[in-house]
């Protein structure tokens, strides 16, 4: 039986951690700043990586549907299984949808969105203040709940790997041997 | 300066004016717009003077008298983020407290074809003064004219945006000036 995730499924896992990190220490970063130079470019960087990882998480999405993630281990309780499929359906939602947040509320508060200075995002939303307001808070919202989703997803790797001594914290690392079936 | 007399406009202007003078048209505020577009990071940031007056003489069959003059108040700028307009009036940009006002003089106008024209002037911003050249056209509303014309500054030419702000990488040097002045006859 195959007990780890593809090379791919490991790949764009990775790469989405380094990008999101990015993008909320760029997020975080930026807001605090009067206006500058360095505060444009960190917010065309920002949208940049949002748009990347947006990408990115729609291709890990595809993948994902066409390559089963590998069972967990028998022993694992119901209500972890349950669990696990729910904070894995949600980071997924996330990864969508906040970019999404961004790109509109961008739009909403006139400043377009022109992926690496070059392609131009259209404009789904005209240009409307209190909109923009509104959805500037649900774009924070929806991070916070993403962090709290990604805090309790490594807990959860790591009570695997320390406490349960399972596989499932490796099955996803990447340049490690494939652990010997059991 | 609107309600001003032809003959203060015409000292005003500091044009010798013929005999038979050609009528001096003031603008409609609620039918004429500045605006511009700027970029930052590749994104083009669109923006408009609120406040501007004008005096314009245009006659097709008598350019060589054809005449405007246009002073922008700078103050008036809406550049659609209200941290971006507080920025452009301090010293580094306009500097509206020692410069108030863009002025636009022309030198002369040209018939490019059919409704088309250009007008040539001098263009002070920041006590800077420089040529320029904006194709336009003409069309006639109502009774009154229309001139819709665009061109391009170099906002370095000028010093807007200096320092940190020169940085070219981060907020183009062209800046894309458009206008569309309906010209009523003027009292």
């Amino acid at each position: 039986m195959v007990r780890r995730y593809t090379a791919t499924a490991i790949a764009l896992h990775w790469l989405l951690v380094l990008l999101v990190v990015c993008s909320a220490a760029l997020g975080l970063y930026m807001v605090g700043l009067t206006l500058s130079p360095a505060k444009l470019k960190l917010y065309s960087w920002h949208k940049w990586v949002g748009v990347t990882i947006f990408m990115l998480a729609v291709l890990r999405a595809a993948w994902r549907l066409t390559h089963p993630a590998p069972p967990l281990p028998d022993p694992t309780p119901h209500w972890q299984r349950k669990a696990a499929a729910v904070s894995h359906l949600l980071l997924y939602l996330l990864l969508l949808v906040i970019p999404v947040s961004g790109w509109l509320m961008s739009s909403a508060l006139g400043v377009q969105t022109v992926y690496l200075g070059l392609v131009p995002l259209p404009d789904l939303l005209a240009k409307d203040k209190a909109l923009g307001e509104l959805l500037k808070l649900v774009h924070v919202t929806l991070n916070c709940t993403l962090a709290a989703l990604v805090a309790v997803h490594a807990a959860a790797a790591l009570r695997h790997h320390f406490v349960n001594r399972d596989d499932v914290l490796q099955r996803m690392l990447p340049f490690i041997r494939p652990p010997t079936p059991r | 300066m609107k309600n001003l007399r032809p003959v203060s406009i015409a000292v005003c202007l500091g044009m010798s004016l013929p005999v038979q003078a050609q009528p001096i048209l003031a603008i409609d505020p609620a039918r004429s717009e500045v605006t511009f577009v700027a970029r930052q990071m590749g994104v083009p940031a669109q923006g408009r003077f609120g406040r501007f007056t004008a005096q314009l003489a245009f006659d097709p069959a008598r350019l060589a008298e054809s005449r405007a003059q246009i002073e922008i108040e700078l103050d008036s700028i809406d550049t659609g983020v209200a941290e971006a307009d507080t920025e452009v009036k301090r010293r580094a940009w306009f500097d509206t407290s020692r410069f108030p006002t863009a002025k636009f003089v022309s030198s002369a106008v040209n018939h490019l074809g059919a409704d088309r024209y250009e007008v040539a002037g001098k263009l002070t911003i920041k006590g800077r003064t420089r040529d320029i050249a904006a194709p336009f056209t003409v069309r006639r509303v109502n009774g009154a004219t229309v001139f819709e014309g665009a061109f391009t500054l170099k906002r370095l030419e000028y010093g807007i945006g200096e320092g940190m702000w020169a940085d070219t990488e981060t907020v183009a040097d062209e800046v894309q000036i458009r206008f569309e002045l309906t010209g009523i006859a003027g009292k």
